[in-house]
C-alpha cells in the first residue's frame, strides 16, 4: 500500500511521521502524571510505526505512473475497515452503558468504567468513529466517482484518515481516564481539539482540490453534502472549542464561554453537529448510493437544490430548541421553535427525493436487502426529522424534555438512519472496490438487515414508552394538589423499558456483528473483475 | 426560473459554492447568538451571587470529570410542576461564573440545581461511596473512590487566573491563597478558615471534614454540591410562576 506513493511521497510522509513521533515525544514529556502524557505516548507509538511502515519501503523503486489512470481506493478500503472496527466497538460499549441501566453494579468498581465516562465513549464511538470514518471513506469514494477524477495526491488522504483516528483514540481514551470538557458531542479537550482543526482543513482542501479536477462541469448533488459537512463542522467546532488551558502540558481547561451564552453556543453546536454531522453527510451517502443501486436518477433535481440550501440555512436557527423555558430568553426559544417547524420542508423534500427515486425499482428494494437498507434510512430520516420537529413545540417539550423521549428520539435517528444508510453504502460500495461481484454472503446481508430492523425497532418503542410515562409521572398531581409520584418512583418504572431497550441493543449489536463478518469474508476472497465508473483520462498530478 | 439558472452556475464553481455554504450557515448563528453577548438583560444583576471557592471549584471538575451531568440537570424550567418539585427555577445569573455550564439533557436523576442544603454531608458520602445503601432501587452508579483519593490542591491558582482571565471575578488576593482555601474550607478550626471566610462572604459552608485526615475528592464534591443553588439567594424571594 504505501510502495504506491512516489518516492517523494514517501520521503514527506517519513518526515511527518518523524513529526508525529516527536511531538508525541514532547507532550510525554512536558506532561509529567497528567493524561496529556498519555496521549503523548500514544502519539509516539503511532509516530514510530508509520516511521517503520515507511522507512521498509523508503528505497523501494518508484511505482508505476499507469496508477495515475486509476482511482485511489486505498485510504477508502482503510476507512471502511476501521469504521467497522469502531462501530463493533462502540456499539457494544452502548449495550454496556444500557445495561448499567438496569444492573447498576455491572461495572469493574473502577472509575473508568463508571456509567459517566463510558456514555461519551459510546456517543463520541458512535457519531464521530463508526459515522465519521464512514463519512470519510465513502466522500473519498464518491467525490472520485462523481467526478471521474483520482484524488488530487495520495499523501494527504492518509494524513486525514490517520489523523482523524490519532483524534478519536485520544478522545476515546481521554473519557476513560476522565479528560472531557463535558459539552456533549465536543467532549474532546483543547489539544485534541487543535489537532482536529488541522486534520479537518486538511480534509477541506483535498476535497476541493479533488472537485478542480473533475471532468464533469457540474458538481454532483452529493457533493454538495459533504461539502457542507466539511465546512459548517469547522465553524461550529471551531466556535463552541473555544477554551484556555490551565497550563500548556495539561489536559484540563475553561471553555470560553459560561452560563446561558454557553448553553446556546453548545446547543447551537449540539443540533448542528446532528444536523451537519449525522444529516448533511450522510445525506451525501444516500445521494450517491441510492440513485446507483436503485439504478434510477433522482428524483427531481430542482427539489435537490431548495432542500440542500433548506437544510443549510435553517438548521442553524433550531439549537434554542434544547433550551425551552430555562433561562435562555424567550424570545430566541420562539426562534428556534419557529424554524425547528419550518424545518420540516425540507427535510421531508430531501426524504420524499430519495424514496421517490425508487418508484419504479420497488421490486429491487423488495430484493435487494442493501437498498432496502437505504430504504429503511430515507422512511427514518422522515420519521425522525418529523418528530425532531414536533419535540421542538414548546409545550410538547415541556413534557418531553429530560426524559427517555429524546433518547428514543435520537436512536430512531441514529439507528434508523444514520446506521442504516451506512450499512448500505458500505454493501454497495465494498464489492465495488475490492473488486468482488457481490458480497461474499448475500444471504448475512438479510441477516443483518432484519436483526438491525428488530433491533431498531424494539429499541425505540421501549423508550418512546419510557419518556412519555417519565415526562407524564413527573407532572402528574393527586387529588389534593400535590404531585402524585417521587422522583424515585419515576425512575423504578423505567426497569422494564430499559430492559426492553438491552434486548433491542443486543439485537442491533448482532446485526452489525454478523456485518463485519460478512466483510470480513468478502475482503479475503477471491477478486473477480467488477464494473466501475471509467475514470476520464487525465493529465498526471 | 433565474434562481434555478443562478445555482446552475454556482454548480460548477467549488469555492462559490464553498462561500454561499458558509453565508447561508452564518446567518441563524449571528441573529441568536451575538445579541447574548451585549443585550444587558439576558444575566440578571444578583448582588449577592457570589464565586465558587476552590474547593468548590475542585469539586465542581470531578463532577465533570465523573460525567455525572450526563444524568442530572442543573436547569430547574419555569413549568409548575418542576417549581414544586424542585424549588423555583433557576436564573441565567446562577451559572454566569459556569464555564462550563452543566445544564444537562437528561434526568435518570433529578435535577439538582437546589440541592445544596438539602441532605447532610454524611448523607452525601453515604450515597456517594454506594447510593443502594442508601435508595434501595437507585440506579444511580457507585463512586467509592471518591473517598480514598486524595483532592490534589496543588495547582488550584492557576484554575482561578484562567478564570479571572475569562471574567470571572476572582482577585489576586483568591488567587495566591487558592490552595490554602482549598484546605481551610475543609479544616473549620484552622487558622486558614478565617481567611477563607473574609475572601468568600459569611455563607461560605465550612463542616465536616473535622478528621484529621487528608482532604479527599469526596469532601470537594460534597462542598460542590451543597453550594448549589446557593451562591445567592435571590431566586428564592422572586415570584413563581405558572
Ligand atoms: C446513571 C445515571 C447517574 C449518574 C452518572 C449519576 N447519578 Fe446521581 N442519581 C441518579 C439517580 C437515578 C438518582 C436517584 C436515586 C438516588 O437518590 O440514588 C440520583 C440521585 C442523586 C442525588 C440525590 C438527589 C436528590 O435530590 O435526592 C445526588 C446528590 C446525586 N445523585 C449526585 C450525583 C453525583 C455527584 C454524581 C457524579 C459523581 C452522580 N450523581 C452521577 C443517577 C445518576
Ligand atoms: C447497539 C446499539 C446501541 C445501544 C445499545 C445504545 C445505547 C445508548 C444508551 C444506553 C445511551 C445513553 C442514554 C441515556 O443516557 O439515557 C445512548 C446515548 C446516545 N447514543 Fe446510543 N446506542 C446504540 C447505538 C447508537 C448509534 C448507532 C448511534 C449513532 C450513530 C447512537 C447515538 C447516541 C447518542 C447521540 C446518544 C446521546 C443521546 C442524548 O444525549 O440524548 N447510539 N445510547
Amino acid at each position: 500500500m504505501i510502495a504506491i506513493l512516489t518516492p517523494r511521497e514517501r520521503q514527506i510522509g517519513m518526515a511527518m511521521a518523524i513529526g508525529l513521533a516527536l511531538l508525541g515525544l514532547t507532550m510525554a514529556a512536558l506532561g509529567g502524571h497528567d493524561p496529556i502524557a498519555v496521549h503523548g505516548f500514544m502519539a509516539l507509538a503511532l509516530g514510530l510505526a508509520l516511521v517503520f511502515a515507511v522507512g521498509s519501503v523508503l528505497e523501494e523503486p518508484a511505482p508505476n505512473p499507469a496508477r495515475l489512470q486509476q482511482y485511489y481506493d486505498d485510504p477508502i478500503k482503510v476507512g471502511i475497515v476501521l469504521a467497522m472496527i469502531w462501530g463493533v466497538f462502540a456499539m457494544t460499549i452502548g449495550l454496556w452503558v444500557a445495561a448499567l441501566m438496569v444492573w447498576p453494579d455491572a461495572t469493574f468498581g473502577q472509575a473508568w468504567s463508571s456509567y459517566g465516562r463510558l456514555r461519551p465513549v459510546h456517543t463520541t464511538g458512535v457519531i464521530f468513529a463508526f459515522g465519521g470514518n464512514a463519512l470519510i471513506a465513502t466522500s473519498f469514494h464518491v467525490m472520485q466517482r462523481t467526478c471521474r477524477a483520482r484524488l488530487a495526491d495520495q499523501l494527504s488522504p492518509w494524513f486525514v484518515l490517520i489523523g482523524y483516528n490519532l483524534f478519536l483514540v485520544w478522545a476515546v481514551t481521554g473519557y476513560f481516564m476522565g479528560v472531557t470538557q463535558s459539552k456533549e458531542y465536543a467532549e474532546p479537550e483543547w489539544y485534541a481539539d487543535i489537532w482536529l482543526v488541522i486534520v479537518w482543513v486538511t480534509y477541506l482542501v483535498l476535497y476541493l482540490r479533488t472537485l478542480k479536477r473533475r471532468a464533469e462541469p457540474h458538481i454532483y448533488v452529493a457533493n454538495w453534502y459533504y461539502l457542507a459537512f466539511i465546512v459548517v463542522v469547522a465553524m461550529l467546532h471551531i466556535v463552541n472549542a473555544a477554551a484556555i488551558p490551565v497550563s500548556w502540558t495539561g489536559a484540563k481547561s475553561y471553555p470560553a464561554f459560561s452560563g446561558v451564552q454557553d448553553a446556546m453556543v453548545q446547543w447551537w453546536y449540539g443540533h448542528n453537529a446532528v444536523a451537519f454531522f449525522m444529516t448533511s453527510g450522510f445525506l451525501g451517502m444516500l445521494y450517491y448510493y441510492l440513485p446507483m443501486r436503485a439504478q434510477r436518477p433522482i428524483f427531481s433535481y430542482r427539489l435537490s437544490i431548495i432542500s440542500f440550501w433548506g437544510i443549510t440555512f435553517f438548521y442553524l436557527w433550531v439549537g434554542s430548541h434544547h433550551l425551552h423555558y430555562t433561562a435562555l430568553p424567550t424570545w430566541v426559544q420562539n426562534l428556534g421553535m419557529t424554524f425547528s417547524i419550518m424545518l420540516l420542508v425540507p427535510s421531508w423534500a430531501s426524504a420524499g427525493n430519495a424514496l421517490a427515486t425508487l418508484n419504479g425499482a420497488w421490486h429491487r428494494v423488495r430484493d435487494d436487502a442493501t437498498l432496502r437498507f437505504m430504504f429503511i434510512a430515507a422512511v427514518f430520516y422522515g420519521l425522525s426529522t418529523f418528530e425532531g420537529s414536533f419535540l421542538a413545540i414548546r409545550p410538547v417539550n415541556a413534557l418531553s424534555h429530560y426524559t427517555d423521549w429524546t433518547v428514543g428520539h435520537v436512536h430512531s435517528g441514529a439507528l434508523g438512519w444514520l446506521a442504516m444508510v451506512t450499512f448500505g453504502a458500505f454493501y454497495s460500495v465494498i464489492p465495488q472496490i475490492w473488486g468482488r461481484t457481490a458480497m461474499y454472503s448475500p444471504k448475512l446481508v438479510e441477516w443483518h438487515f432484519w436483526l438491525a430492523l428488530a433491533g431498531l425497532l424494539t429499541y425505540v418503542f421501549s423508550l418512546w414508552n419510557a419518556g412519555i410515562t417519565q415526562g407524564l409521572m413527573w407532572r402528574a398531581y393527586n387529588s389534593a394538589g400535590t404531585l402524585n409520584y417521587s422522583f424515585i418512583e419515576s425512575m423504578e418504572a423505567m426497569r422494564p423499558y430499559y430492559i426492553a431497550r438491552v434486548l433491542g441493543g443486543a439485537l442491533f449489536l448482532a446485526g452489525i456483528c454478523v456485518g463485519a463478518v460478512n466483510i470480513w469474508l468478502t475482503i479475503r476472497g477471491a477478486r473477480d473483475a467488477a464494473p466501475d465508473r471509467p475514470l476520464s483520462p487525465q493529465a498526471a498530478e | 426560473m433565474s434562481i434555478f439558472k443562478f445555482h446552475y452556475n454556482l454548480e460548477k464553481n467549488s469555492v462559490g459554492f464553498v462561500v454561499a455554504i458558509i453565508l447561508a450557515a452564518s446567518v441563524g448563528g449571528l441573529v441568536e447568538i451575538a445579541p447574548l453577548f451585549t443585550i444587558d438583560d439576558t444575566v440578571e444583576t444578583l448582588p449577592d451571587m457570589r464565586v465558587y471557592t476552590p474547593l468548590e471549584l475542585a469539586g465542581r471538575n470531578i463532577y465533570i470529570r465523573e460525567g455525572c451531568y450526563a444524568c442530572h440537570s442543573q436547569m430547574i424550567r419555569t413549568l409548575r410542576d418542576e417549581v414544586e418539585r424542585y424549588g423555583p427555577y433557576s436564573l441565567a445569573a446562577e451559572s454566569q461564573y459556569d464555564h462550563p455550564m452543566l445544564w444537562g439533557s437528561k434526568r435518570t436523576g433529578p435535577d439538582i440545581a437546589r440541592l445544596g442544603g438539602k441532605y447532610s454531608d454524611d448523607w452525601h458520602e453515604a450515597h456517594l461511596i454506594y447510593p443502594r445503601a442508601v435508595v434501595p432501587t437507585s440506579i444511580m452508579p457507585a463512586y467509592p473512590w471518591l473517598a480514598t483519593t486524595p483532592l490534589d490542591v496543588e495547582g488550584l491558582g492557576a484554575h482561578l487566573a484562567v478564570l479571572a482571565q475569562l471574567g470571572v471575578p476572582y482577585t489576586d488576593d483568591m488567587i495566591a491563597n487558592a490552595s490554602r482555601d482549598a484546605t481551610a474550607q475543609a479544616r473549620p478550626d484552622s487558622d486558614a478558615a478565617t481567611g477563607l471566610v473574609d475572601r468568600y462572604g459569611e455563607a461560605t459552608t465550612i463542616r465536616r471534614f473535622t478528621d484529621a485526615r487528608e482532604v479527599t475528592e469526596m469532601d470537594a464534591v460534597i462542598a460542590y454540591l451543597q453550594i448549589l443553588g446557593q451562591l445567592t439567594q435571590a431566586p428564592y424571594a422572586a415570584e413563581v410562576p405558572q
